[in-house]
């Protein structure tokens, strides 16, 4: 059986991602993992901040450990104050930009309530005042008249999963598609390999869930799975973009550099190679700034080989984010016949 | 009273930019059809609802305009797959980034309203507004299946599902102004068992947004005697505590200024007290920016009020308006209009006559 995206893996997707697991209160996504895992795995145990550490052990001897990371939790808000009314104040959770919070609708507390942000109507406003981004000071979540919620419920916007074409439009795509492809890999765990999974917490407020997780499972070598900016759009002049990180259509985005992380060399060789042999496309990730769990895993203690690879995508951290199909089966494939590559001589001398 | 919710939610979701409102006045026209006695559509689009008075003809006759027509966009430009648009109807670009839209192309194709990232754009905006200009639409499918389907030209309606808030509050778009054809529905239910003198024209109007079109044009033909205009008002609520706001959920507003006559005012005022319907004076010092500009200076002039739906956030995707307001314009003029005896024009003088 090849490892593929047929319906079953988007049903689980669209669950995942219409979940809400704001940094700090994962708890929607580990329940669903942990069901969904709980016949596919030697051991599964929930750690100390949230983190689902499963453990798949292989049938070979001399069994290289091999952690991969998919972090739960997404970004969102969290009330801070009640203006009376159903009315609220909030404050971010991981980063997003103010300008893509207004107007939208808002799912609020563990009953998911409805709400909206709202904006001054366009004819109270001048030409002047509307060149100047909302401020988040001035931005309120608006429950209706008399709702009510709990200072310090977290919050995030109300979107719904679809598919278009040959495209996936939903919220939180950073990360559930890496968490459902670390599913299907540990569904599909090859021999040759102890496969020890992180469903990772509070990625999004500084990959603290996988600092964690990598000192508990003190592995070889890593891999964290998640997504990145394809940043493939035009520019407003025309002139080439040179600065896209990745783009779509392209395949599995391997690391090389990041904010956090400078990838171990010989990783990135096992997954151009195992690209180049099955055929899988695969493109380079820019050199640049971000990070993942990566960057906190290979730091853990006396230092653990990493790599990342993420599924490019379009407008993460925002109400609606956008990624292909084809990209998210190629970096299925590409992981999965990658970890089937992985020897006991992988890392073996020296790191170059 | 009948639950005027489920019509509403119907109203929301069918596309009806400025100019191409077809697919809600057929909606509007389903609705109306057992509700009235004739059914018309003007020559431009507004759709005309007759619910005869009982009083010797001929009868005079009051008009309530309530505009169907909504904001959106239209496509401006194709861009590798991506679609440069502008508005159509007053959008504020500040609430435009990650909304969802459908683009009337060759089929419907929702897409996404995308902000570039920064360096993608004119240095000079930094982490101000992006103008409209530099706002793409993604529809998710590949730029060969964009060019097939999309022409510039094309239009684009907000998506976003109603959703009901606490306090029977609903939110969505375009509830400017189908709250207040909502409101004219109810109003024509509550007549269904009653009697009255007048001739009621109930119209849903086209082209209000663009400068009220519909208004001017239906009101000439319909020629009624008095005039109601029916539109949302602002309410107070986050970015809005100015003068001209009220509040939601207690009652819908009177207008008072030059686009309102008083004895008409005082009409409805006096009314309302009598009903304990709570209403708020909202004042007009000039335009009231509503179809009831346009017909009162309609042919020789029209006797005209306009009443206000209280409305938070107007003209954005998440427009919040309270169910209970529209329910009480709804009786309110249900309840003017059973009481017009047929010499009530009568009452509305100016108090200085020759």
């Amino acid at each position: 059986m090849t490892i593929n995206v047929g319906n079953s893996q988007l049903k689980l997707l669209e669950r995942l991602c219409n979940a809400v697991a704001v940094s700090g209160e994962e708890g929607e996504v580990r329940a669903i993992i942990l069901e969904e895992l709980k016949n596919h795995a030697d051991e599964i145990k929930v750690d100390a901040l949230g983190n689902v550490l499963v453990t798949k052990k292989g049938s070979g001897r001399k069994r290289p450990r091999v952690m991969l990371a998919a972090h739960m939790d997404e970004i969102g808000f969290m009330l801070t104050a009640e203006d009376g009314e159903g009315i609220y104040r909030f404050e971010t959770v991981g980063g997003i930009d103010p300008r893509q919070m207004v107007g939208k609708q808002i799912q609020v507390g563990k009953e998911h309530m409805p709400g909206v942000i709202g904006a001054r109507p366009i004819h109270l406003t001048t030409a002047d005042e509307r060149r100047k981004k909302i401020p988040l000071d001035n931005l309120r979540i608006d429950l209706g008249p008399g709702g009510k919620a709990k200072i310090g419920d977290r919050a995030t916007f109300a979107t719904n999963f679809r598919r278009v074409g040959p495209s996936i439009f939903a919220k939180a795509l950073d990360d559930r598609l890496g968490v459902t492809t670390l599913i299907e890999l540990v569904r599909n765990a090859p021999p040759n390999i102890d496969l020890l999974a992180a469903f990772t917490v509070q990625e999004e407020v500084g990959l603290r869930g996988a600092k964690v997780a990598a000192y508990t499972f003190d592995p070889d070598m890593a891999i964290a799975i998640d997504s990145t900016p394809a940043n493939d759009l035009p520019t407003w002049d025309g002139e080439e973009n040179t600065a896209y990180n990745t783009k779509l259509d392209h395949g599995p985005a391997i690391y090389v550099a990041d904010g956090a992380t400078l990838a171990d060399p010989r990783l990135i060789r096992l997954l151009t190679e195992t690209g180049d042999a099955a055929k899988i496309p695969y493109q380079i990730r820019q050199p640049g700034g971000g990070g993942t769990d990566a960057g906190s895993i290979h730091k853990q203690r006396a230092g653990i080989p990493s790599v990342s690879v993420s599924i490019p995508g379009r407008y993460a951290h925002s109400a609606i984010g956008l990624v292909r199909l084809n990209d998210w089966k190629n970096t299925l494939a590409l992981l999965d016949a990658a970890l089937r590559r992985i020897t006991p001589n992988l890392l073996v001398g020296e790191r170059k | 009273m009948p639950d005027i919710q489920p019509f509403l939610k119907e109203l929301l979701s069918a596309p009806g930019l400025s100019g191409y409102e077809m697919p809600v006045s057929r909606i509007i026209a389903e609705k109306w059809k057992p509700l009235v006695d004739e059914l018309s559509q003007s020559k431009i689009g507004s759709l005309h609802g007759l619910h005869k008075g009982s009083g010797a003809e001929p009868r005079p006759s009051v008009m309530i305009a309530t505009h169907m027509d909504a904001i959106g966009l239209m496509v401006t430009g194709i861009v590798d797959g991506l679609l440069r648009f502008t508005d159509v109807g007053g959008v504020d670009p500040r609430i435009l980034p990650g909304q969802p839209v459908i683009v009337h192309g060759r089929q419907e194709l929702p897409g996404i309203i995308i902000q570039p990232s920064g360096r993608l754009l004119p240095p000079e905006i930094g982490d101000g507004t992006v103008p409209m200009e530099h706002l793409l639409i993604d529809t998710g499918l590949l730029p060969r299946k964009v060019a097939e389907l999309v022409r510039v030209g094309d239009l684009v309606s907000f998506a976003t599902e109603p959703t009901e808030l606490a306090g029977e509050a609903l939110a969505g778009h375009t509830l400017d102004n189908r709250a207040a054809v909502a409101a004219l529905t109810v109003c024509l239910e509550e007549l269904q068992n009653r009697t009255h003198a007048w001739d009621l024209w109930a119209a849903a109007t086209v082209q209000e947004e663009t400068g009220l079109t519909g208004a001017a044009t239906s009101t000439f033909e319909i020629r009624p005697s008095l005039a109601i205009a029916v539109d949302v008002t602002w309410a107070k609520g986050p970015g809005a505590n100015d003068w001209n706001t009220y509040p939601l959920g207690k009652g819908p507003t009177l207008g008072w200024g030059p686009n309102v006559h008083p004895a008409l005012y005082k009409a409805f005022k006096d009314l309302a007290d009598k009903l304990e319907i709570p209403t708020a004076m909202e004042v007009m010092p000039s335009h009231s920016g509503t179809d009831g500009w346009a017909m009162q200076v309609t042919a020789e002039g029209i006797p005209t009020i306009v009443i206000g739906i209280p409305l938070r956030y107007m003209h954005t995707p998440v427009e919040v308006v309270a169910i209970k307001d529209i329910q009480r314009v709804g009786r309110l003029m249900a309840e003017f209009i059973s009481g017009l005896t047929p010499d009530y024009m009568d009452t509305i003088q100016w108090e200085e006559q020759p």
